[in-house]
């Protein structure tokens, strides 16, 4: 199994960027799935510095791509362009069906979670994921949720009494009953506790294998098999 | 407007009000200093009930329109930086629609009571009952306009350090073709002189701004999460 796991970066001449895509297959046929996403080009230029220019890659379905790359190299930038959120940018991203980030369904299929948890501090637990939920268009068994992420017990606790890795914890849930396809994580691993890592990755292998995409930053090393887009590297230069 | 929008328009409504139940000092904070500047203003004139009763529908509604400006910079703080403003952007549903529910939502918690308590304010003022009615309607004409024009002005400001007095000079101007008409209104009827062309006007500001501040907020707030 170990021949499975393809760690591939590319770089572009320039030291600029590389974008990849690498697909993995977990049975031996090779299938032609269609992409979730799309993207050719894409060039941020914010405050007169280029960000990144030129990356382009594919997602694919059950693939996880790795944004990695040094502080302030644009990976959030990169992860909020997809989202739809940073509009700011030339190049194209190509959602499903050649649809823009911005369309209904695209954003039905899509989940960002983002630096800042997106969770009320004055609600708990249980509220927090009520109301996202709702917002989300989903009915899960909200006990089974809190049990499965670790935070049973502490459910009627407003969330701004408990740790950030717990509050965290409270965000990250979304993952376990959203029926969004793409997942675009930045920094998911933020505060949480080695367990929790282990727990969140699990659920990554989870959707990876039902046929839904990843694009995440981390400076973690993960440990599910990743392809990796490779921002900025070398090139900090601030002259 | 499909089932789905509804239900989360509904969940906003819910966690915005659940949330503002949670900090209850800032829901109660702008009916004190409207009651405090109210019940300052007799004491600092002079109680001749004449005079009271000349300048009540003015003081009231200045009173009013500076009480709604002092909880209207956390109108998007919050969620700005908490992140469910960009949540708030990514729902599948319309953003206008979404920042409507906002502003419903403000208008509840610092419109809403304003109207209740008005009726002890006038008291105060010793504004003649028969222009009560008038206030009353003024008040609920006009309020919802504060809550839409101001959230404008939240929701440009929002990303900015210190915003609030770059919010108050953005919105003030804006709110004064409302103060003219609304206290024209309730003099008017404090003399017993027609006062339904006024009430017409404020009813058309009241639409115009519902119906047409939600696009103009939902453009802020999109550049504002940019």
């Amino acid at each position: 199994m170990k021949g499975l796991l393809q760690h591939r970066k590319l770089r572009a001449p320039c030291g600029i960027i590389g974008g990849i895509c690498a697909s993995f297959n977990k049975g031996n046929a090779v299938i032609s799935t269609p992409s979730l996403l799309h993207a050719e080009g894409l060039t941020s230029i914010r405050s007169e510095r280029t960000l990144f220019s030129g990356v382009s890659f594919t997602l694919g379905r059950g693939e996880l791509l790795h944004v990695e790359g040094p502080n302030g190299a644009g990976k959030s930038t990169l992860l909020r362009m997809l989202a739809g959120l940073f509009s700011d940018y030339q190049g194209a991203i190509k959602w499903l069906d050649g649809q823009a980030a911005t369309s209904e369904e695209v954003r039905r299929q899509t989940l960002f979670l983002g630096h800042k948890a997106g969770i009320k501090a004055e609600l708990s637990a249980l509220e927090n994921l009520a109301w996202q939920q709702q917002l989300d268009g989903v009915q899960a068994n909200a006990w089974d949720l809190l049990e499965q992420i670790g935070l049973l017990g502490l459910e009627d606790i407003p969330a701004q009494q408990l740790s950030a890795g717990q509050q965290r914890r409270i965000a990250l849930t979304r993952l376990w009953y959203s029926p969004a396809l793409v997942w675009l994580l930045d920094e998911p691993f933020t505060a949480l506790d080695r367990q929790g890592i282990q727990l969140l990755e699990q659920r990554m292998q989870e959707h990876l294998s039902t046929g839904g995409g990843i694009i995440m930053t981390s400076h973690q090393r993960l440990s599910v098999p990743a392809a990796t887009i490779l921002l900025g590297a070398e090139v900090m230069n601030y002259d | 407007m499909t089932r789905g929008y509804r239900s989360q328009l509904a969940a906003l409504l819910k966690r915005d009000l659940k949330v503002a139940l949670r900090r209850r000092s800032d829901v109660i904070n702008p009916l004190l200093f409207l009651f405090m500047v109210i019940s300052l203003f007799p004491v600092a004139i002079g109680p001749g009930p004449d005079i009271l009763a000349r300048i009540a529908p003015g003081v009231i509604w200045v009173a009013a329109l500076l009480a709604s400006l002092l909880g209207l910079e956390r109108l998007f703080r919050d969620d700005y930086q908490d992140g469910t403003l960009e949540q708030l952007v990514l729902l599948p549903c319309p953003l206008p629609l979404a920042v409507l529910a906002k502003i419903l939502v403000h208008w509840l918690l610092t419109g809403l009571p304003l109207v209740l308590i008005a009726p002890l304010l006038a008291l105060l003022l010793n504004l003649p009952l028969s222009a009560l009615p008038v206030l009353l309607i003024t008040l609920l004409l006009g309020t919802p306009v504060l809550s839409a024009v101001g959230a404008v002005g939240a929701a440009l400001t929002v990303s900015l350090q210190r915003g609030g007095a770059v919010l108050s000079l953005l919105v003030l101007p804006l709110f004064i073709p409302l103060l003219i008409f609304a206290t024209a209104a309730v003099e008017s009827a404090v003399f017993g002189a027609p006062v339904f062309g006024q009430l017409l006007l404020l009813a058309s500001f009241s639409i115009l701004t519902l119906t047409l501040t939600p696009f103009a907020v939902a453009a802020a707030v999109k550049v504002s999460v940019n």
